[in-house]
C-alpha cells in the first residue's frame, strides 16, 4: 500500500468541497476568504501531485505553477481584507447580508 | 496483542503511508475546522493548521522551495493578515456567533455532491502515471525555469503583486478630510 497520485487528489478534493461549502454558507466577509484560501490550496496541491507522480514530460512546470497560484493568493488576501475593511468602515459590520447598497 | 498488531501494521504497511495518512488527516481536520467552526477565531487558527499541513504535503511530494514558500508566504503573511482582519472588523465580546452561517443544509447537500462528483471522477479515470523516484532538491531547477522559459510570467506576476499591494492602500485607507469639509459637516 503506497502512497500514489490518486491520494493526493482525493484530500484536494476534499480541500475544494470544505471551501466551497465555506463560500457558499459563511455570511462573516472574512469567512468566505478563507474559504476562498482553501480552493487555492487544493489547486496548488493537484499540480504538485501531477508533477512529482502523473507521467508528464515537463516535471518543472507543475513545481513553477503554484507559486504563481501562491501569488495570486497573497494579492487577493491583500486586495480582499482591504475591501473588508472599507466595507467595516462604511457599514460598521461585515455581514454580507446586510451590505446590500447595490440591491436598492 | 496490541503491540502484536502495531508491528503487523507497521510492517506490512510502509512508514511513508502512515505518514502520509497523518499529514492528510491534519490538514483535512484543520480545513474542516475552517468550515464548521462557529468562531472566526477558531476558524483562523484552524486555517493555520490546513497550511501547516500543506508545507508538509508538499515536502512529502519532494518540494522543498514550495514548502518553504508556503510556510513564509501563507503562515507568515496570509495568515497574520486574516487575523488582523478578523480582529480589526469583529466585536470580541460577541463571539459566540461571530461566525454566522446560512443555508446550510442546502450548502452541505451541495459540497457533497461535489465532493461525489470529484472523487468518482478521480477513481474513474485511468491516470497515466509514474515512478516518482528519489528525493532531490527543487529550488535551483524552479530558479532557472523562472529566469528561463517563464521569464514574462514572473515579470508580469512581480507589476501585479506591486499593482495589488498598492490598490490595498488606496481601498484600505482613511478617506483624507481638508478643512473647508470639515466645516461644512460642523455647520451642517
Amino acid at each position: 500500500m503506497t502512497v500514489g497520485l490518486m491520494h493526493f487528489l482525493v484530500v484536494a478534493a476534499i480541500l475544494f468541497a470544505l471551501g466551497f461549502y465555506t463560500v457558499v454558507t459563511r455570511k462573516n466577509a472574512v469567512g468566505i476568504l478563507m474559504g476562498v484560501e482553501l480552493i487555492l490550496n487544493a489547486a496548488n496541491l493537484n499540480f504538485v501531485a501531477f508533477s512529482r507522480y502523473g507521467d508528464v514530460a515537463n516535471v518543472t512546470a507543475g513545481q513553477v505553477f503554484p507559486v504563481f497560484g501562491i501569488m495570486i493568493a497573497a494579492a487577493e488576501a491583500a486586495v480582499g481584507l482591504a475591501i473588508v475593511l472599507a466595507i467595516f468602515q462604511n457599514w460598521g459590520s461585515i455581514d454580507t447580508e446586510k451590505v446590500t447598497a447595490l440591491r436598492q | 496483542m496490541l503491540m502484536e498488531l502495531t508491528e503487523n501494521i507497521l510492517t506490512t504497511v510502509p512508514l511513508s503511508f502512515h505518514i502520509f495518512m497523518a499529514l492528510a488527516t491534519f490538514t483535512v481536520l484543520g480545513a474542516c475546522g475552517v468550515a464548521f467552526s462557529q468562531n472566526i477565531v477558531y476558524s483562523a487558527f484552524s486555517l493555520l493548521a490546513t497550511f501547516a499541513g500543506m508545507v508538509g504535503l508538499f515536502g512529502f511530494l519532494s518540494n522543498d522551495f514550495l514548502a518553504i514558500v508556503q510556510l513564509m508566504v501563507y503562515v507568515g503573511g496570509i495568515l497574520v493578515v486574516i487575523l488582523f482582519a478578523v480582529m480589526l472588523t469583529n466585536k470580541i465580546s460577541d463571539i459566540q456567533s461571530s461566525n454566522p452561517s446560512n443555508n446550510i443544509i442546502a450548502g452541505f447537500t451541495l459540497m457533497l455532491m461535489l465532493l461525489t462528483v470529484l472523487v468518482t471522477s478521480v477513481f474513474s479515470y485511468d491516470w497515466k502515471t509514474r515512478d516518482p523516484g528519489p528525493y532531490e532538491p527543487t529550488a535551483a531547477k524552479i530558479g532557472d525555469a523562472f529566469l528561463g522559459p517563464y521569464l514574462i510570467n514572473f515579470e508580469i506576476a512581480g507589476l501585479m503583486l506591486l499593482v495589488a499591494l498598492l490598490a490595498a492602500v488606496v481601498v484600505a485607507r482613511k478617506e483624507v478630510k481638508f478643512a473647508e469639509d470639515n466645516q461644512a459637516e460642523d455647520e451642517g
